[in-house]
Order: structure tokens, then sequence, then C-alpha cells
């Protein structure tokens, strides 16, 4: 399709970025829910600044993996290293401090609060002045507010949704709240950013739009970015690595072209008759 | 010409340039332009404005720009975009606009045609946009880009960023201190100062040279006529290649000294519209009309109380608004009342229009409608009609104040004079005439006829008040065959008032009836099934539903009832007509860049459909390829019903 050949030259245009090395490290991650095996034995690395896919069939353990990278979910066997460090139990407020931000594949925003006060949410790991100095506009709270404020400014302006600064999200169209979310994830600068479907439920323009958004990140900020996605053609288009679950387990790792000749792969999309 | 010789007078301030530094030095600290950057407005002074052109125009010499050369300019309306047109001007070379949305296609015509050597555009879309057509264009030597965002991988050195410019230009500026005010001395108000392209309705753009003189002359004409001061505010949003927006947000703003402000995209228009309070307005009639739409469809979601309110004043101003305005006597209740929805209801819309602060609204380009006119008239704006076009700086005529009449376009404006030739064409003449057409003697011989006028190509006649009433394009109005005039926008406009209807194509030149295609408007009828539980999937689905067409055919029906009582136009009733499945579009070479049918095109592309209407067939299976905004294509397919709509006879009146 011609939407993906253009994406295809959008990430050759940016394909000069570099690589880093290993910042977080799964190792023989396995994650049970009772008896339900939901992550058996996986193992994979991302590294700095790269755009790394996870996809999969319905029910392959995707998401609960993502879970598993932000500390919502603590798998039972496994280590996780993280910026060369072994990762203890961690919580989710932990990741998003270290600089891991995310989006869901059911929309998270506060419904009611216009799109500027939803991406200000994102920079509340970044504020420092007090419950009590907010809530006067008093000394340090003041200059801060400015100050995030400018931030989230940049994050309209670079999301290109000024035209519905002050709307309340719950009356925005779909394809625009996924935006929105990607705004608040970015507004608190993350280092890495994981997106869980950030293209389900989008029409062809949406997703151009996202693709870009995504790829810009990743080129502007340098920004790792981690990613779930069903549609084939965006992730074999923007990622720099993929790799590919399936009833929990891992069946191929590797750069896109890798991963579409892997009869594995091909298996497990398309069932055991092709 | 007299009018010339008062434009030289001045001070010498007959070029803009000069008019810029003399506005520096006069009003140095008063605000020369706005933009919303990062949700603020930012402010340049008119001193700050002359500083940046300076460092742009030296920034333009060190790279090599000569006098008399051109410089294209793409983007939105942006502060240095307007920047860079007077820098130009500062080196005796012609900035030449073009419209940011066309396709890199398009824009080659104008950029070989025009021998484009430097382009300052706006951002990243557009720099991609030259890029993709640079080995067709030669001539090309530099880009030069506003915004940054997304240009850190391009590594072409003939790229280059307007900071970098102007930076360099600082610098040329430091070593050489004299060769500016040199090169502005050097300039003539005979000199060409802009090249604005026509839209193309008729074959391949023409690019018009407008003199210094030219625009300087009909932009003192304007600002003379409203009075205006060099303390209002202008919100600029229309294309800078469109002459209306380069009359107003830059021809008259020099003149008169007042700030242009800049949106901060196209989407957040009316936001800061409402945030700037514009004392100056103009806005084509689809704009005053879409607003009108939004204020309808919000006060029918209203409380039943506010409704009544509402409707009530809104009676009440229907029925001695627009006298008010005008100054005519009014009775003592009327008045009182009239006071008093200004508190409750006038004064908060105009407001929520963002049109508190306006003085003078301008709207042309196309008829508006009567209602739609009066509407604003009679809620306190005082909207007015111009009517001019390309080549004679969209200055012909003006609505004096307290002479406003719905269906003129007022009366000539100041030092301009207009004919009627025999065959009803309306001819002009004035300061504010083109010079040539670029490279084009042949359509220039055309156009001015040897008694110096221009011939407009618009059929009109001047009324018993001396104003000029247009009726149709000259070369649009054809004949019936049974020999009675066809006027297709004439027709066409009247329908187009009725809010459901978006776009009309009338057909009927040498036919024994006439026939039209009709575009719905999606907003208005979207909002109307939504009202009556009819689901609909998309545009081609609601066209096609019955209710829309029986909804559509009692518009045709009520404007064929007005058109039986006018005897120039009786004969011109609608008889058939049918809904298009999809939306006419610029995209699509439908329509022109600034909305304009292109007729005989789409008369072509659907000639299987005019035929389908002329030989009496219920309907009609069409398939149309699309082209989406991204350059993909698609296609669209319906079977078309074709409506009879009712006409009335014919009486004859008595001789």
């Amino acid at each position: 399709m011609n939407m993906h050949s253009e994406v295809a030259q959008l990430s050759q245009s940016s394909s000069h970025k570099k690589i880093g090395g290993v910042i977080l490290d799964l190792q023989n991650i396995s994650l049970r829910f009772g008896g339900v095996k939901a992550l058996t034995d996986i193992s994979f690395d991302i590294r700095e600044h790269e755009i790394r896919a996870i996809i999969g069939p319905n029910g392959a353990g995707k998401s609960s993996m993502l879970n598993v990278i932000n500390g919502v979910y603590h798998p039972q066997e496994g280590k996780i290293i993280f910026r060369g460090q072994e990762r203890k139990k961690m919580e989710p407020h932990m990741a998003a401090s270290q600089g891991i931000a995310r989006t869901f594949q059911n929309i998270a925003l506060f419904k009611g609060m216009t799109v500027l006060d939803n991406i200000m949410t994102g920079r509340i790991t970044k504020m420092k002045s007090t419950f009590v100095e907010h809530a006067l506009w008093f000394g340090r709270a003041r200059n801060e507010e400015l100050e995030h404020r400018r931030k989230v400014e940049e994050v309209i302006d670079f999301l290109e949704i000024q035209h519905i600064r002050k709307t309340p999200v719950g009356r925005l169209p779909y394809g625009l709240q996924k935006r929105v979310e990607l705004g608040r994830a970015l507004a608190a600068e993350p280092s890495m950013l994981l997106l869980d479907e950030p293209m389900a439920g989008m029409n062809v323009e949406e997703k151009q739009d996202m693709c870009r958004f995504i790829l810009d990140v990743n080129d502007q900020f340098g920004t790792t970015i981690v990613l779930i996605e069903h549609d084939m053609g965006v992730v074999m288009d923007i990622s720099d690595r993929v790799v590919v679950l399936d009833y929990g387990k891992k069946i191929g790792d590797g750069v896109p072209d890798e991963v579409k000749n892997n009869e594995e792969v091909i298996r497990a999309y398309l069932g055991a008759g092709h | 010409m007299p009018f010339e010789a008062s434009v030289a007078a001045p001070d010498g301030l007959h070029t803009f340039p000069r008019l810029l530094f003399h506005h520096a030095k006069v009003r140095g600290n008063a605000p020369a332009m706005r933009e919303k950057d990062l949700g603020i407005w930012q402010t340049w002074t008119w001193s700050e404005v002359a500083d940046r052109v300076r460092s742009l125009a030296c920034g333009l010499a060190e790279l090599g720009f000569k006098r008399g050369d051109n410089l294209a300019i793409i983007g939105d309306n942006r502060p240095h975009l307007y920047m860079t047109m007077t820098a130009v001007q500062c080196l005796g070379g012609v900035p030449v606009p073009l419209y940011q949305d066309a396709v890199a296609a398009e824009m080659l015509f104008v950029l070989q045609d025009a021998g484009i050597r430097f382009a300052v555009v706006e951002d990243q879309e557009q720099v991609d946009k030259l890029l993709e057509v640079k080995d067709q264009l030669p001539l090309l030597e530099h880009i030069i880009y506003d915004d940054p965002r997304g240009m850190r991988h391009y590594t072409q050195t003939f790229i280059h960023d307007i900071h970098e410019l102007m930076e360099m230009g600082r610098i040329h500026d430091r070593n050489h201190p004299d060769f500016l005010n040199a090169e502005v001395d050097k300039g003539h108000y005979d000199d060409v100062s802009v090249m604005l392209y026509t839209s193309g309705t008729t074959g391949k753009p023409k690019g018009v040279c407008q003199t210094h003189a030219a625009f300087i002359a009909a932009a003192q004409g304007g600002v003379q006529v409203d009075g205006m001061t060099a303390d209002g505010d202008i919100l600029s949003y229309l294309p800078m290649a469109w002459v209306g927006d380069h009359l107003f947000s830059f021809a008259q703003a020099m003149v008169a000294g007042f700030a242009i402000n800049c949106p901060e995209s196209g989407d957040t228009v009316m936001t800061d519209l409402r945030e700037i309070g514009p004392t100056y307005y103009f806005a084509p009639p689809r704009v005053f009309e879409s607003l009108l739409t939004q204020v309808m469809i919000r006060m029918e979601d209203a409380g039943a109380l506010k409704r009544r309110i509402f409707h009530y004043f809104m009676d009440v101003a229907k029925r001695c608004g627009a006298e008010i305005l005008d100054g005519k006597p009014v009775s003592f209740t009327d008045r009182f009342i009239y006071g008093l929805g200004n508190i409750l209801v006038y004064g908060p819309l105009r407001n929520v229009l963002g049109l508190s602060r306006v003085r003078v609204a301008y709207t042309a380009g196309a008829a508006i409608g009567p209602d739609l006119f009066r509407f604003y008239r009679s809620i306190g704006i005082n909207l007015k009609q111009f009517y001019g076009q390309t080549e004679t700086c969209a200055y012909v005529c003006l609505q004096p104040n307290g002479e406003i009449k719905l269906d003129s376009v007022g009366r000539p404006a100041p030092g301009v004079e207009i004919k009627i030739a025999d065959n009803g064409e309306v001819l002009v003449k004035g300061p504010m005439l083109l010079k040539e057409y670029y490279k084009r003697p042949d359509a220039t011989a055309e156009s001015i006829n040897a008694d110096g006028y221009f011939m407009t190509g618009d059929a009109g006649f001047i009324d018993e008040d001396g104003h000029l009433k247009i009726i149709d394009r000259a070369k649009d109005v054809g004949k019936l065959k049974n020999g009675a005039m066809f006027a297709p926008n004439y027709i066409e406009n009247k329908l187009k008032f009725f809010q459901h209807i978006k776009e009309v194509v009338c057909f009927g030149h040498d036919r024994d009836m006439v026939c039209a295609f009709v575009n719905i408007d999606m907003g208005a009828v979207g909002n109307w099934a939504e009202r009556r539980g009819i689901a609909y999937s998309g545009y081609t689905d609601l066209a096609g539903k019955p209710e829309v067409l029986e909804l559509i055919r009692q518009c045709v029906e009520e404007v064929n009832a007005a058109l039986v009582s006018d005897s120039m136009v009786a004969d011109s009733q609608i008889h058939r007509f049918l809904v298009l499945h999809k939306e006419l579009d610029p995209d699509d070479d439908e329509l022109t860049r600034t909305r304009k049918v292109r007729r005989n095109f789409v008369a072509e592309k659907y000639a299987v459909l005019i035929e389908a209407l002329y030989s009496g067939k219920a309907s009609q299976f069409i398939e149309t390829e699309v082209k989406f905004e991204d350059g993909r294509r698609g296609k669209v397919s319906a079977d078309l019903k074709i409506v009879d709509a009712k006409t009335y006879p014919i009486v004859k009146k008595a001789a």
C-alpha cells in the first residue's frame, strides 16, 4: 500500500540515527496468574534509541509483557536488568520516575478534563512544590507551573493539536484521544515509551499521522520506543527490531525482514495449514 | 493620472519598504505583527519588523538575490513570510506567493513560469514539495524554511533556516551599512511589487504583475473610505497568494499602520479570532455562513428559555437592526427593545463570534445570501461587500457606510472609473490596474482595451443609485434553446443560500430546460438527519437518502417559485436535479483553490450524469476516482436518483 511505502521512506530518512547499547534486558521471564501461564521463559533486550515492536496473535501475552516492563506485573521467574542494574520488585510509579512512560490499549484519559489538563498530568512526576503551594498559587508553584505549561505547549505543538487545547477529552474522536494520550506520555519526557496498540481502531490517515509522530519522537528526542501493534504493515515499516510472541512463548526475534520470513511466525499468523 | 501623484506625495512614501521604515520611525513601539506560538501571542513592533526585514533582505542579497528576481513564498500566514515579502521588495525583487495547500505538481507551473531561483517556505511539508519537483526546476537555487521542525536531517546545502539567513544578513549589514538604504532608495513606485497568480478558472494560471503604486492606491482608497487607523487589528488567515489577503493584511496594514495577527494553525482560527477580537475582518461568504450555521446548531441544543429569548430578539433585530446600523429613523420602542437585545443577545453573540470589536467587516469572492447578510448587519456588525479581482488589486467597488444594498457591490471606489460595455461586461479603469500579465503580452493586450479599460469578464449593470450589480461571469451567461437568458451563477447562488446546500452546478446553455447537480452540506444535513433519526454512514450514503432528496427538492422548488416572479430568469427554473455522490473538491480539479466551480471540467467529468438528466432517466450509476489529501486514489460509486422538481407556469406580464 502507498501509505506503507511512504512511511518506509520516512523511516529510511531517519535511518542514520544511532542505536545505542542495551538498556533493558529481560532474561527468562515467566509470569503466571494462578495456574494460567501468561509468559513462559521469554528473553529479549531493548537497545537505546530503537523502535522495538512486540507482535503476536490475540492472547499471546503482549500486554502482559508491557506490564512486566513497567512494573505492573511481577514475574515469578527471570531477571530484568534496567540500565545495568537488576531490578527488584518495582511499582509503576517507580517506572515513571525512571523515565518509562506508556499509553494504554483502552484509552485511559480523564474524559471530563481538557486536553491541556490531561497532558499536564504527565508532568506530575516532575513537580516538586507541595500541594499547599499549588493550592495557594504561591512560591515556587507559580514558576514551576509556568515551566510545565511551556513544556506541555511544546508537546501540543509537536502533536499538532492546538485547536483542541481547551476541549474536554471525552468530546474528541478516538484518533485524537489516542494522540492526546501519547501527548501525556511525552509530557513526562520519557527515555522509554511503551505504546500499547497506538493505532488500534484508527483509519488509514490517522494511522499514518500516528506513525509519523512515533518516528518523529524517536528521531527528535531519541526516545526508545516499545510498541505493541497488530497492523503488520506498520510494524514492519517503522520498527528496528521485532519480537514475536505466541501463547506466551517467544517464537521469533530480529529485524523485520527476518521475522517476516520466519516459518514459525508465518504459522502462528496464518494457521498451520499454510 | 492624478491619483498617482497623490500616492507619490506624502514624504515620498511610494513603495512598501519606504512605508515600513517610515512606520518603524514614527510608531516604532506599536505592534505590527502578532503570532501565537506555544499558546502565547508573541508581538513584533514595527521597529522589530523593520529590523528583521533588514536582516532578511541583506541575507537574501548575500545569497545572491538580485534586482528583478522573483521569489516564491509558500506557507500559511506567518510573520516571517510577510516580512520576506517586504525584504524582497527592498531589493527590487518580486515576491510570488503561492497557494500553500496546492500539491507539488500544481505548484510546478507557477514556479517554472515565474523562473523562481529563491523560495521561502513555511515548513518541512513545503520543502518536501519543492524537493519533489526540484529536478524540473533547474533555476531553483535556494530554499529557505521558517519552521525548523523535522528539518534536522536535511543535509542539502541549498536548504537554509530563516534564522541562519537573518544572521547572515546581520553580518552583511554590519559590513555594508549603506547597502540596504541604497537599495530601498532605488525602488520606484512603478516597479512591480508583487506577482499574484490568477486561480486559473480558465486555462493555465497567469501571473498578474502589480506595481507599488497600484497596491498603495488601492489600499489608500480603502483606508480612506472606511476611516481606518493605526490602532486596528486584523486577523490574517486567508491564503497569502490571494489578492484579498495581500490587500488587507499587507497593503492596507502597511499604508494605515495597523497590526496583523497570524493564527496558530488553520484549525484554531475561530479561537484566535475570539482572542484577538480584530477591528477589521475579512471573510468569504462561506466563512460567515459556517459561523452562522454553528451558532444555529448550538442554539438548537440550548434550553427552551434561551431559545425563546434568542428567537424573540432575533426577530426584533430582523425588523430594525439593519436600519439602526444604517442610521435610518426607527421608532423609540424598537430602539429600546433592540438596546435590551443588545445586552442580552447581540452583544454576547458578537463576543462568541469574536466580532465584538469589529468596526468594518468585508465579504467578497462570491455572492452572499440576503438572509446571511442581514443577519450579521442586524446584530450590529458592519458587514459590507466589495468587488474586485486580482487584476484590480481587489479594488473596484466598495459599499459606503449607510448605503448598503443586499444585491449590489456598492459604488466605484475613489479613483476608479466604471463603464458597462454593450454586451453587459463591466469595464474598469484606475490607478490599481495591473501592469501586465507576466511574460504574456498577448493576454495583457486581450484584457485591456484600447481606451485603457480592464475587461473584468463579469456581466453587470449600474442601478439607479449608481451602485454596481454583478449578475454572472460574462462568458457563463448563456441562452436556453428558446432564447431566454441563462445565468447559471445567479440560480446557483440562490440555491446555495439554503444552509443544507453547499454547492450547485446548473446546466442549461443550448438546452430546453435547466438541470442541476447539488452537493449537500455535510454538517447541516448531517445534523438535520441526526435529529430525525436517519442513520447514515458517510457523505455518499447521506446524499442518497430519499429524505434528503425530498429536503433538497423543497429547496429547489422554493427557488423556482422565486425565479418565476422575475421575468428575466423565469425560464431558468430547475426542472430536474440530482445530488452528487461526492463533494466537489479542489484535489480532484473540480473546484479552483478559491473554491469556485470549474464548470466545463465538471460538465465533462460527469457527462454521463448530464446525459441522464436530460434523457429523462430515473437513476444513473456512476463511479468516480477521487484523490485523497495525501495523494492516494480511491473510487466512489453510487446509483444516483434523479428528482423532478415542480416548476411554475410563467405568467406573461401584459406589455
